[in-house]
């Protein structure tokens, strides 16, 4: 089953990355987890992508999961990394709950442009907000895993570990969720709205429900994000970084569960080497090869390893 | 024999156009209807009500004596009321068998047999067998495995119009209301299409309203006609009927007719 | 009162720079169906060539009275260096492409916009405040401003008016409309709607570069000042409608005065409170206050 398949990929090239943990330098460790993290929130993206739907303000539930883990540490001063992610999860997903009633009635560039102005509303709040520590943000409290505090050589391998066993499980989950009748629908929702309310499906639930999955995976992602970088400020809530989680999705494209998380490490590959090189040509890469994959692989870099489907 | 779908007075204004003017009809179960008349009779408008996509004005719908005329269309479908378009509503990046397998989805779903915590293939309501065997099935009741795996997009325009009939049938409906059926058909194939689909729908024994331009279809197919005029109903009989009536002669058919009276050596009345 | 008097006059003299800042956004978007989101690129071009040639111009000795000419000089040949070979050699391929997926694009344009500045203006803040102070003051009741506001004030106006005018009253500006209204007829009708569209992409992106210009001085010209201008262009435009002219204006003075506002009385909510309108402007009336596109599906 390609599903299936797809999964025993991912799950080898975690273990792989977890295995490796002790011999890769932090830096590699620190690289691995963020796209993890960002690739939680391409996923998300993903799920939304397939329907049609791009969101310009993804940072919005990004933002909110790394200052949920934040302020979890800071007030009640719960540094368990798994207790965040969860905590950023259900956050974001209650809020998206909530706003989704309005963002599952809009399509195209107004779905993307009220979707920004939300994770905007959420920026300005944060950088007059005092007590989050406003534009200079707040130093995450060090993390725990079970109550138990890794010493300082081991603690990005630990934090890897968590990510990739949390990044595994939503997946899967992801995975089920797309064999099911309403993961299914994205596509039809995408090419004919009309035919699927006349088929007996609702095109606003099905919506709804996948801007839900989509808030709760970003939140993981912004949780783990924030353990990992140790801060937060409110830049996480900005629409240049929903920009970039776009770009990891274009560039990663929208075929594979497994796309976004490729997607992330190329991206942060790219930054982190195209950064060295020069750091004042990184963001030109970036739109260079943003350019390069719109118009030469619309379907993402992923379109490199697939079949083609019979047309 | 039972009334399965009444309409009850309806009126419809879109602005200075008026779509529908006190339009009553009254369908039995398991009957053949042919709706009729010229573009902008108000015939879409009709089927556009009773699915729910558009609201009436004044006036009501009651499917087996139950009043539907406020749900929408996805309500409508799954009550057991489905209709297919004028223009084939298709999705363009799915094949022809996934169309049918997302549509089975669907029914499957809404019985409550198909979601996140459910296992196993289930039987699909009113099919009795699991989706893969029903989407197979019903594509051979409309000859179309040959396109099996093909993109709606690439579909020539005749198979896009039995795709998006067969779409209809996912949701075993009681009622079916086909939009145009042989419209963008050829002549020579028109008759053997309809064969087809009234084989493939009378087998389910559903109830079945059909708009149409071609009389000989008509004649052929309907056990009664609604002519359709300026937003009302002129006539409503049996073919024999209906075609003759001089209003129905002037106002829907006129043409078509004609030619059919020449064709056969008939005097023209 | 005079707290009123000091709100309303900030909040005009701001409206006029995002009137400046947002009308080319709504321009293009209006005849070209696309959101531009290398529209801040043009901005920033417009503010370091300012700096620059203003910068250049002073130091020589030249009459500094002339240095507003030359801002906007510069905002007219940096538009014309870059403009149309973005359009020509980029855009006008991926026309046919869905409306996202060219914001994308101008969104690629734009990131590498922004180091092609860096590689050629580097990274250090520049600084051009002498046509900033040169006009002095003027009084206004109790309050003080720079004189050099109403020319920002005074451009808002004759951008405003004059394309307003362009539109009606030119044969071009018909054109224009039939162009905007239906871009095939508009070809079959014989009329060049490639050339149209690069004219609008230019003229836009020079209205936003001349944004940037008449910033320069008051500011300091760092890398990254045109990332704010994309956002905020695009809560103007979505407040006024997309698309249309007085939308944008009406759109300008809502946020400048709603800013002016919060500053005053809630600077708490500053940031937020222009978000929160364009949330609820897309939440109440999709289609801004005057407007084109079709943004709700049920």
């Amino acid at each position: 089953m390609k599903a299936d398949r797809t999964l025993l990929i991912l799950g080898i090239v975690l273990l792989a990355v977890v295995g490796a943990g002790p011999l890769l330098p932090q830096w590699a460790l620190f690289l691995a987890t963020i796209a993890i993290a960002k690739g939680l929130v391409a996923l998300g993206l993903l799920l939304q992508l397939r329907a049609g739907l791009v969101s310009f303000g993804q940072a919005l539930y990004y933002c909110l999961g790394a200052y949920t883990a934040g302020s979890l540490g800071r007030f009640f001063d719960i540094g368990d990394m798994l207790l965040q992610m969860l905590a950023g999860a259900l956050v974001a997903a209650f809020i998206a709950f909530v706003l989704g009633f309005l963002l599952a009635r809009y399509r195209g560039i107004f779905f993307g442009l009220l979707s920004l102005a939300l994770s905007m509303i959420l920026y300005g709040l944060l950088v007059k907000s005092q007590a989050l520590g406003s534009t200079d943000g707040i130093n995450i409290l060090p993390s725990t895993l079970f109550g138990i505090r890794p010493n300082q050589e081991s603690v990005r391998h630990v934090v890897l570990v968590a990510g990739c066993a949390v990044a595994f499980l939503a997946t899967l989950l992801v995975n089920r969720y797309l064999d099911t009748p309403l993961g299914q629908l994205a596509a039809a929702i995408k090419d004919n709205e009309i035919r699927v309310e006349y088929m007996g499906a609702s095109v606003r639930e099905a919506i709804h429900a996948k801007y839900v999955i989509a808030a709760a995976l970003s939140g993981i992602g912004g949780a783990l994000a924030a353990t990992t970088v140790g801060h937060i400020d409110p830049d996480m809530a900005y629409w240049t970084t929903s920009g970039e989680f776009i770009f990891i999705t274009i560039l990663a494209g929208t075929r594979s569960v497994i796309a976004p998380f490729l997607g992330a490490a190329i991206f942060g590959i790219i930054h982190t080497v195209a950064y060295d090189i020069s750091p004042n040509t990184w963001q030109m890469t970036l739109g260079i090869a943003l350019l390069m994959v719109i118009v030469f692989l619309p379907d993402g870099l992923w379109s490199l390893f697939g079949r083609r489907r019979a047309a | 024999m039972a009334l399965v779908l009444e309409a009850r007075g309806l009126n419809k204004r879109f602005g200075a156009v008026t779509a529908a003017t006190n339009v009553s009809a009254a369908i039995e179960q398991n009957s053949v209807v042919g709706l009729i008349g010229t573009n902008g009779a108000g015939k879409t408008t009709f089927i556009n009500m009773i699915t729910g996509y558009i609201k009436p004005d004044s006036g009501s719908i009651h499917y087996q004596g139950r009043d539907i005329t406020a749900l929408p269309p996805r309500e409508v479908t799954r009550i057991g009321i489905c209709r297919s378009f004028q223009i084939p509503q298709l999705y363009s990046s799915l094949s022809v068998y996934e169309h049918m397998m997302v549509g089975l989805g669907v029914v499957l779903r809404n019985a409550g047999l198909a979601g996140f915590f459910t296992r196993g293939r289930p039987n699909v309501p009113g099919h009795g067998a699991p989706a893969a065997a029903v989407a197979e099935r019903i594509l051979v009741r409309f000859g179309l495995t040959d396109y099996r795996d093909r993109n709606a997009q690439v579909l020539p325009g005749g198979v896009r119009k039995l795709l998006d009939i067969a779409l209809t049938m996912v949701a075993k409906p009681a009622i079916l209301l086909l939009d145009e059926p042989t419209s963008g058909v050829s002549a020579e194939e028109k008759f053997g299409m309809m064969e087809m689909v009234m084989a493939a729908v009378k087998a389910e024994g559903a109830t079945v309203l059909f708009v149409e331009h071609d009389m000989e279809v008509v004649s052929r197919f309907a056990g009664r006609v609604l002519a359709f005029y300026d937003g009302r109903i002129i006539a409503d009989a049996a073919p024999e009927i209906a075609l003759v009536d001089p209003e129905v002669k002037r106002y829907v058919v006129g043409g078509a007719l004609r030619r059919m009276d020449e064709r056969e050596g008939r005097p023209n009345a | 009162m005079e707290q009123i008097l000091a709100v309303i006059v900030d909040g005009i003299i701001y409206s006029s720079w995002l009137f400046v800042a947002a009308i080319g956004l709504t321009l293009i978007y209006g005849v070209m169906k696309i959101v531009n989101i290398t529209h801040g690129s043009f901005y920033a071009l417009g503010a370091y060539a300012a700096a620059s040639f203003t910068g250049a111009w002073l130091a020589r000795g030249y009459p500094p009275m002339l240095s507003y000419v030359v801002l906007l000089a510069s905002a007219v040949v940096i538009t014309l260096a870059f403009a149309p070979l973005i359009e020509r050699g980029i855009l006008r391929f991926m026309y046919a492409r869905d409306e996202v997926v060219i914001l994308l694009i101008t969104y690629a344009l734009f990131l590498i916009l922004e180091d092609v500045i860096k590689l050629i203006w580097g990274v250090d803040p520049y600084f051009i405040a002498e046509p900033y102070g040169l006009l002095g003051s003027f009084e206004f009741g109790e309050l003080s401003y720079p004189t050099y506001n109403l020319i920002l004030v005074g451009i808002a106006i004759v951008s405003g008016a004059g394309l307003t005018l362009l539109l009606r009253g030119t044969r071009t500006g018909k054109l224009l409309r039939t162009v905007i209204h239906d871009p095939e007829l508009s070809r079959a009708m014989g009329i060049n709607v490639d050339r149209y569209y690069l004219v609008t992409f230019t003229f836009g992106s020079m209205l936003a570069a001349v944004g940037g210009a008449f910033t320069a001085p008051t500011v300091s010209v760092v890398p990254g000042i045109g990332v704010e201008i994309v956002v905020l262009s695009f809560a103007v435009i979505v407040i006024g409608g997309m698309g249309s002219l007085p939308g944008a204006a009406l759109g300008a003075v809502i946020v400048g005065l709603v800013r002016s506002a919060a500053i005053h009385y809630a600077p708490a909510v500053e940031l937020f409170v222009i978000y929160f309108v364009m949330a609820l402007v897309l939440v109440v009336r999709p289609r801004g206050l005057f407007s084109l596109a079709e943004p709700r599906k049920i």
